[in-house]
């Protein structure tokens, strides 16, 4: 073990769990902003309720993303100072922009947001959650064209005299094909999460106590949350098929790596399951789609999906000897997991939406309350493992074709200092998110609250009255 | 004038600015257990700051991004270089910030007095450190021909820079004594306006002696009119203080914080970091910055959203202008 290794590992485990927070915020803050519209639209109260106790579950998982993200930026000088170095004319820019376009616009509105109930006129006030859940979403795409230079580097030029990547068309960088489609299957992606949180928390409430003045809220919730998910799904799956196809042209080793295909195939199968060596390198038994695989990475089923030695042979003697090839059980679990966990988040929105089909009330169902509760984990680990294939599936590449992962760790920081920082912040993490989920589950079980304004004092002036909220 | 030194003056703006407004956020936290005699005291505090301590962290993390972006060489040296105290500031702004939005949630006095060490701690530490760590920039630091940082932790913490981290420390507490009397009604204003002007004595005499060592080890004509400036700034605000002109007490340690912070980057230029070994290590704002082409970019992108930002943000410290007290603190 040196100091690279540990400083993979926690970019890893934080960026991970960074991205456990991120979903959240952007596909809740959206509709966050939708119920409070509505509420303003209509009048209706459930729709205030619901503004509020789905803000409350945001705000919760807020905190969380905010202070994690913060690490993000500061994690490039100090453990990948020689990547900050090669990149940083390039890298740096869109990081800059996102904080001065996007997380300020964030940070200010959500803060308007939270405090401005009894401040600012009802309109500001929805307009203030909006400008909030446009900052989160444009922050998106920023680090998302950052990353995506990692993945497929573009308008750039290497400066031989200076050792370094220099840009040369910033709108190539941020029109870069791979970051146009990340981008909505990042945001679909986040869609599902959230959407399925709605579900859960209805669902559970409509199980355990049946009829309720607020059923009505919680029946919206759920309708409206599964349809979220539905709508969201479709969009995952129709992005990823496409992000697929290029992902096959600019980075053909991450989509040999996903199947584990060692040989050149046309037409290529798609593997559902393989039992054999961790690798895929011997099988006794894999269950195949044939011509799936050429669908997937080419749009067309008998096209050529080039295989892992043949890609390994022509990088060795393009860039010289050495492996290019990644982690393969790495890459082929977790772009299985991905897909799968997406795919069973949507079946239950599915089952939910015809459990209360033409206003049935929903069934006392012990395997549909699990399910419901299994829903907002399941699209989270998509998420989790669709980022650990993309990066893992990079490798040995940080920025492909230009810089080896190893090439660009800090060379002044020992062992013992990142050691020090990764057992920081994994103790501190793991804290955290017992805290966190605790709280969570806490407050979505109080379930929505009670909006009746409380009644306005006679003889007191406005100036002693007490704050609509308060930290 | 170039575009390397725009934007290390853009740079030293973005640093400013996040000490003057987090300078009170810090200075709020680590007075919470002093001035906040109880529970709903210390809540008091915290809402004077609540709904702007995330856009005010948010100046942080724009001058990083600054940083990496306008001089990659600066922000990768000083980042790994400065890796342990950046470590410890890290950890204290995410307990911190996580800790505002978490304490009011249970309530449960155990539960209370844990986030309520959170935020004294997560203040204090980086009010000291972010002191220690831009007195380092200032002294120099050892940097090898490639620019590495070769020294070690200790190298960071000499008398210079401790004493540098004494001075934000104490100048933070004031700001934000002084902040607490702004935004307050009742009891906890006047014992917050009495607590500024000792706080402020103290942190006038350290001001005074880092600023004036600051200025034997590196130095220039604006150097010296802005150190002046930032302790007759701080006097005027400790004089406004005394007599209860909350506004202007603000003004003044919002003052004297922005033209010390101004003093640190008016002596560096044109270094950045300086090296104290190899003279061929020392970063300078030209040889550590980026291209003349992204240098562009982003100051079309800095003309243009800078001022929209500013805007915003100071129309929520109008929005959230009126003053709190225990009256208004609702039970949950």
């Amino acid at each position: 073990m040196d100091a690279l290794d540990v400083a993979r590992w926690q970019f890893g485990v934080t960026t991970v769990y960074h991205f456990l927070f991120v979903p959240l915020t952007i596909g809740l803050s959206v509709l966050v902003a939708i119920l409070q519209t509505l509420w303003h639209r209509t009048g209706d109260e459930k729709y205030l309720k619901l503004t509020k106790f789905y803000g409350k579950l945001f705000l919760i998982n807020f905190a969380m993303g905010v202070v994690t993200g913060i690490v993000q930026e500061f994690q490039f000088g100090m453990n990948w100072s020689d990547y900050s170095r090669f990149v940083g004319d390039i890298f740096g820019a869109p990081l800059a922009i996102e904080a001065l376009v996007a997380f300020f616009l964030e940070s200010t509105f959500i803060g308007l947001w939270i405090f401005g109930w009894d401040r600012l006129p009802a309109r500001l006030h929805l307009a203030s959650i909006w400008a909030a859940a446009i900052g989160t979403n444009l922050s998106a795409y920023f680090i998302l064209a950052a990353n995506s230079f990692m993945q497929n580097p573009v308008g750039y030029r290497y400066n031989p005299d200076t050792g370094r990547a220099e840009l040369t068309d910033f709108v190539a960088v941020l029109t870069n094909k791979v970051a146009l489609i990340t981008f909505p299957h990042t945001i679909a992606g986040s869609f599902l999460v959230a959407g399925s949180l709605l579900v859960a928390v209805a669902l559970w409430h409509l199980i355990r106590n049946r009829d309720s003045a607020d059923t009505p809220a919680y029946r919206f919730a759920a309708r409206f949350g599964s349809w979220v998910t539905l709508v969201a799904a479709t969009a995952v799956v129709i992005t990823g098929d496409i992000q697929g196809k290029i992902m096959t042209q600019v980075q053909p080793m991450k989509m040999a790596a996903a199947e584990g295909l060692y040989t050149t195939e046309s037409p290529a199968s798609f593997s559902v399951l393989t039992i054999g060596s961790l690798d895929g390198s011997r099988e006794l038994f894999a269950l195949k789609i044939p011509y799936l695989l050429s669908y997937l990475g080419t749009g067309d089923p008998n096209g050529t999906v080039q295989g892992i030695n043949d890609l390994q042979a022509r990088y060795s003697a393009q860039y010289g000897a050495g492996s290019y090839t990644p982690i393969i059980p790495v890459t082929y679990w977790s772009f299985r997991l991905m897909i799968g966990f997406g795919l069973a988040a949507a079946a239950i929105a599915l089952l939910v939406l015809w459990t209360q089909r033409k206003g049935r009330t929903v069934p006392n169902s012990k395997w549909l309350l699990r399910a419901g509760l299994a829903m907002p984990i399941l699209p989270l680990l998509a998420n989790s493992f669709g980022w650990i294939f993309t990066e893992m599936g990079r490798q040995p590449w940080i920025v492909f074709g230009e810089m080896l992962t190893r090439d660009g760790v800090s060379r002044s920081v020992s062992l013992t200092e990142v050691l020090t920082s990764f057992t920081a912040f994994t103790l501190i993490y793991a804290v955290l998110a017992v805290i966190e989920v605790k709280l969570l589950i806490r407050y979505a079980k109080a379930g929505v609250p009670d909006v009746t304004p409380a009644p306005e004092p006679d003889d007191t002036d406005d100036a002693e009255r007490p704050l609509a909220f308060a930290y | 004038m170039e575009l390397t030194t725009i934007w290390f003056l853009l740079v030293a703006v973005l640093f400013t600015g996040y000490f003057i407004l987090e300078g009170f956020d810090f200075g709020v936290g680590m007075l919470l257990p002093v001035l906040g005699r109880d529970d709903r005291e210390r809540r008091v505090m915290i809402n004077t700051i609540g709904p702007v301590w995330d856009g005010n962290e948010v100046w942080l993390i724009t001058a990083g991004g600054a940083m990496f972006a306008a001089f990659p060489e600066w922000y990768a040296t000083l980042f790994s270089g400065f890796y342990l105290p950046l470590l410890l500031i890290l950890l204290a702004l995410i307990a911190r910030g996580v800790a505002f939005e978490y304490r009011h949630k249970r309530p449960e006095a155990t539960w209370k007095r844990r986030w309520d060490n959170a935020i004294f701690y997560g203040s204090l530490v980086p009010a000291i450190l972010w002191g220690v760590a831009f007195a380092n920039i200032l002294r120099g630091v050892p940097l090898d021909a490639d620019h590495e940082y070769v020294g070690g932790l200790l190298n960071l913490l000499n008398p210079y820079a401790l004493l540098g981290g004494a001075t934000t420390a104490a100048l933070f507490a004031t700001h934000g004594a002084v902040f607490v009397a702004l935004k307050t009604v009742g009891d906890i204003r006047s014992r917050a306006a009495t607590l500024a002007v000792r706080l402020g004595i103290a942190a006038a005499i350290l001001a005074v002696a880092f600023l004036s060592w600051t200025l034997t080890i590196r130095s220039s004509a604006a150097a010296v009119v802005l150190a002046v400036g930032a302790a007759l700034a701080l006097l005027g605000g400790l004089a406004a203080a005394t007599v209860r002109r909350e506004g202007w007490a603000f003004t003044g340690t919002a003052t004297a914080i922005g033209l010390a912070v101004a003093t640190l980057f008016a002596a560096l230029f044109p270094n950045v970091l300086p090296s104290t070994l190899d003279p061929a290590g020392t970063l300078t704002a030209t040889n550590a910055a980026s291209t003349s082409y992204t240098l562009t970019i982003m100051t079309w992108v800095a003309v243009f959203f800078t001022p929209i930002v500013l805007a915003y943000q100071g129309w929520t410290y109008w929005v959230f202008r009126k003053r709190i007290g225990v009256a208004h603190i609702p039970q949950h």
